[in-house]
């Protein structure tokens, strides 16, 4: 399976299978449209006949030569022969943990999928104990796994930060007895940050996620205090200070665009204005009906705004400066292996989420939904057949997936989004795979761009 | 080549024979915790 596509001047062919990225001259895209594997030694007649109205014979002979070298080497038209390693991750051991500390806020976000911080079952701190109790877990059921992967996320993480700071300490203690090595990540709307707990996280965590939507007025419309006030400018302050005072260690600003802000890519470049480079801003998943919502309808904008942002982005870069957007970042040689691809993040398999309760979901998402508990840590349940169930869904099982160009890149999408939004987390949420998909393509272009491939300047 | 230039090292189908070691990150965990990109994942084995 190939994927072709124009963007920008260039004229991009994405061999699906193998991963091979080409880009070709006008004569070789159209050729790619008129031929199908397996190929032939020379060019079909009818293509040559039909392709020599607007090219020279001798060109087209030459170009088809190049397709079927290509087709050869296994970098074009290639073969999808992944599905006899569908089941290798069955049954796999859990190595991350998503642990909900507080189900509570002191922001009242219009579009949280946490229902402003308690996901619907009332507002609690989980307790050390508790937190304790999963650690146990996540060490027990890792099996072989090194690196364990533990995210504290909420609810707001800092209103119980002494519980992050306790469960913290605890896991380094049981490090070197297990023979694993911790991985603390936080995700934090930062009113509460200050200077402890600043120094904390750069310390103990290996990555921190701070919530802020880009401009102002963008941040203040959705993230507002119970008051209403915007919570913008009591935060970027404090951002800007943990991010000078955290070094080379991975950080990211991360927005939500809406409705509101269909030009988001002055959201993404306000960031960079405030002086942080590491940036993600995405899409609301929401309800419909919602006002903030994003819908099949505001599809050829926001397309057009991701152009806008990868060109800005371009543009930004001829000024010998640099930032990373978290969605045009795509490493086409060394990303992860075919195995990690077929099935994504793993929620419910090597992935779940704990609540301040104990129980256990597959993820931060699926967590307040009942079809969705998986068990609870202090009575040591635990749903192996659910386990087993997520373990099986992966592009194979997919339906739509099976087909699609991006299937290597996205690896069938978020569960928790399809079962929300498509009605089963085998079923496609068509909002989020269009979007997917468009980034995955200025990705692609912005890399050749990078690489100095030259296109015609007129067409982007 | 004239007409296609190859722009990567195109190793999926390799990475198959030696991946799914596990040691990498859950793609959720990283930035976005709202949807799924794996391809922006590094290898870390």
């Amino acid at each position: 399976m190939i994927h072709k596509y124009k963007l920008c001047g260039y004229n991009v062919v994405l061999d699906v299978n193998s991963g091979g990225v080409h880009i070709v001259d006008d004569l070789t895209y159209d050729l790619l449209t008129d031929v199908e594997p397996p190929l032939a030694e020379k060019c079909p007649e009818e293509v040559l006949e039909k392709l020599s109205k607007f090219y020279k014979k001798e060109d087209i002979i030459s170009c088809y030569e190049e397709v079927l070298e290509a087709y050869k080497e296994g970098i074009l038209f290639s073969e999808d022969n992944y599905e006899q390693y569908a089941d290798m991750s069955v049954a796999s051991p859990i190595k991350a943990m998503c642990l909900n500390i507080a189900h509570d806020c002191n922001l009242r976000c219009d579009y949280c999928f946490a229902s402003t911080g308690d996901f619907g079952s009332g507002r609690k701190l989980m307790t050390y104990e508790t937190g304790k109790k999963a650690i146990d877990f996540l060490l027990e059921k890792s099996a072989n796994r090194e690196n364990l992967e533990l995210d504290f996320f909420g609810g707001e993480p800092l209103m119980n930060f002494d519980v992050v700071k306790q469960i913290v300490e605890y896991a380094r203690s049981r490090e070197k007895e297990y023979g694993k090595r911790f991985r603390f990540t936080i995700t934090t709307n930062g009113m509460l940050l200050d200077d402890d707990k600043i120094d904390f996280i750069n310390k103990e965590m290996s990555n921190v996620v701070l919530s802020v939507d880009g401009r102002k007025e963008v941040n203040d419309r959705v993230r507002h205090r119970v008051d209403g006030s915007g919570s913008y400018d009591k935060i970027i302050p404090k951002y800007r200070k943990l991010v000078e005072k955290r070094g080379d260690k991975e950080y990211y600003v991360r927005g939500t665009y809406t409705k509101y802000n269909l030009d988001f890519s002055d959201d993404v470049f306000s960031l960079v204005d405030e002086g942080f480079d590491q940036i993600s801003v995405e899409p609301v998943v929401a309800d419909p009906n919602e006002p903030y919502a994003l819908t099949e309808k505001d599809l050829p904008v926001i397309f057009k705004e991701y152009e806008k942002l990868m060109q800005r982005i371009v543009d930004y870069e001829k000024t010998g400066k640099k930032f990373n957007f978290f969605h045009f970042m795509l490493d086409l040689d060394q990303g992860p292996c075919a195995i990690k691809r077929l099935r994504g993040c793993g929620c419910g398999n090597d992935y779940i989420a704990i609540t301040p309760d104990g129980d256990i979901y597959p993820c931060h998402q699926f967590v307040g939904d009942d079809n969705y508990k998986m068990g609870n840590i202090d009575e040591g349940t635990f749903n192996y057949d659910m386990k087993n169930d997520f373990s099986k869904m992966h592009i194979y099982t997919k339906p739509e997936c099976h087909d699609c160009w991006a299937k290597f890149y996205c690896s069938g999408g978020c569960n928790a989004n399809n079962y929300k939004y498509a009605g089963d987390t085998r079923k496609a949420y068509r909002m989020s795979c269009e979007i997917e998909k468009k980034r995955l393509e200025c990705a692609i272009v912005l890399r050749a761009i990078r690489m100095g491939e030259s296109a015609d300047p007129s067409e982007c | 080549m004239k007409h296609i230039k190859t722009i990567n090292k195109a190793n999926l189908k390799a990475t198959a024979a030696k991946g799914g070691c596990g040691k990498c990150q859950a793609s959720c965990q990283s930035a976005c915790k709202t949807s799924c990109t794996v391809a922006n994942q590094k290898c870390e084995r």
